[in-house]
């Protein structure tokens, strides 16, 4: 019914603290590059990079869950937007499937980053491959 | 079939994605918008197998066929998105390179 409000929350956070997170690496790497003689090696996957992974995860899914929550009538462009608050056992209901399907979505996209993250980590210790037409 | 057709479009785009990287595509967008989508649908089929059990994979050939037509038109709206996308971004500059040409 709303259960992609949950995840669109999800998403609002995750942005607004990796747009944190990407300011204070920048100022960082900046007054490192200042005070320090030596070449700064920039990280290639900082945690501002990886959390906007996650954002774009989340906001991906919640504008496809929107269009399909529109096609079914749930979602309306008018007051109050959602069709189950014009009565309260429907948005009792509505709330109940926010609380289980809704979080269990959010909770699922976040632990597939988990392993994506983890997938990137080792990627990236591993030494650099030469591309195919050289190695051939 | 909704999660079923968005699947297929996000392994689709995230082959196309790995074999062209470096083409200037954007196609990185549309895979995290179809990946996102099909964890979500994903979750969605895990209750509502919960609740109907067998008869989740029997569904009426009436709702199959809306839930098709459902499916399709997400992957229309991804991709339109993901044109806006790669429009906007302009990588190639191919847009710049047309409007300019237009301009003098």
């Amino acid at each position: 019914m709303a259960c992609f409000l949950i995840s669109a929350g999800e998403a609002l956070v995750v942005t607004a603290v990796a747009k944190g997170i990407q300011h204070h690496e920048e100022k960082t790497e900046e007054e490192l590059r200042k005070t320090s003689d030596k070449e700064i090696k920039a990280n290639p996957y900082p945690w501002s990079r990886r959390l906007m992974l996650l954002a774009y995860l989340l906001w991906g899914g919640v504008v496809l869950l929107a269009f399909e929550h529109v096609w079914h009538g749930e979602v309306v462009p008018w007051f109050p937007f959602l069709t189950a608050m014009y009565d309260p056992g429907d948005a009792a209901e509505m709330l109940h499937e926010m609380a289980t399907v809704g979080v269990s979505m959010a909770c699922l996209i976040t632990a597939v980053w988990g392993i994506i993250m983890g997938v990137v980590s080792s990627i990236l210790k591993r030494p650099e491959k030469a591309p195919l037409a050289e190695a051939a | 079939m909704t999660l079923l057709i968005c699947v297929f479009a996000a392994v689709i785009c995230t082959a196309k994605w790995y074999t062209s990287r470096d083409k200037g595509l954007c196609l990185a967008p549309l895979c995290f918008m179809y990946w996102g989508a099909s964890i979500m649908w994903l979750v969605d089929a895990i209750f509502e197998y919960a609740e109907l059990h067998a008869d989740y994979f029997t569904p009426a050939p009436a709702d199959m066929l809306n839930d098709a037509f459902l499916g399709f038109s997400v992957i229309a709206l991804g991709l339109i998105i993901w044109i806006i996308i790669l429009l906007i971004r302009d990588p190639r500059g191919t847009v710049q390179a047309a409007l300019s040409k237009k301009s003098k």
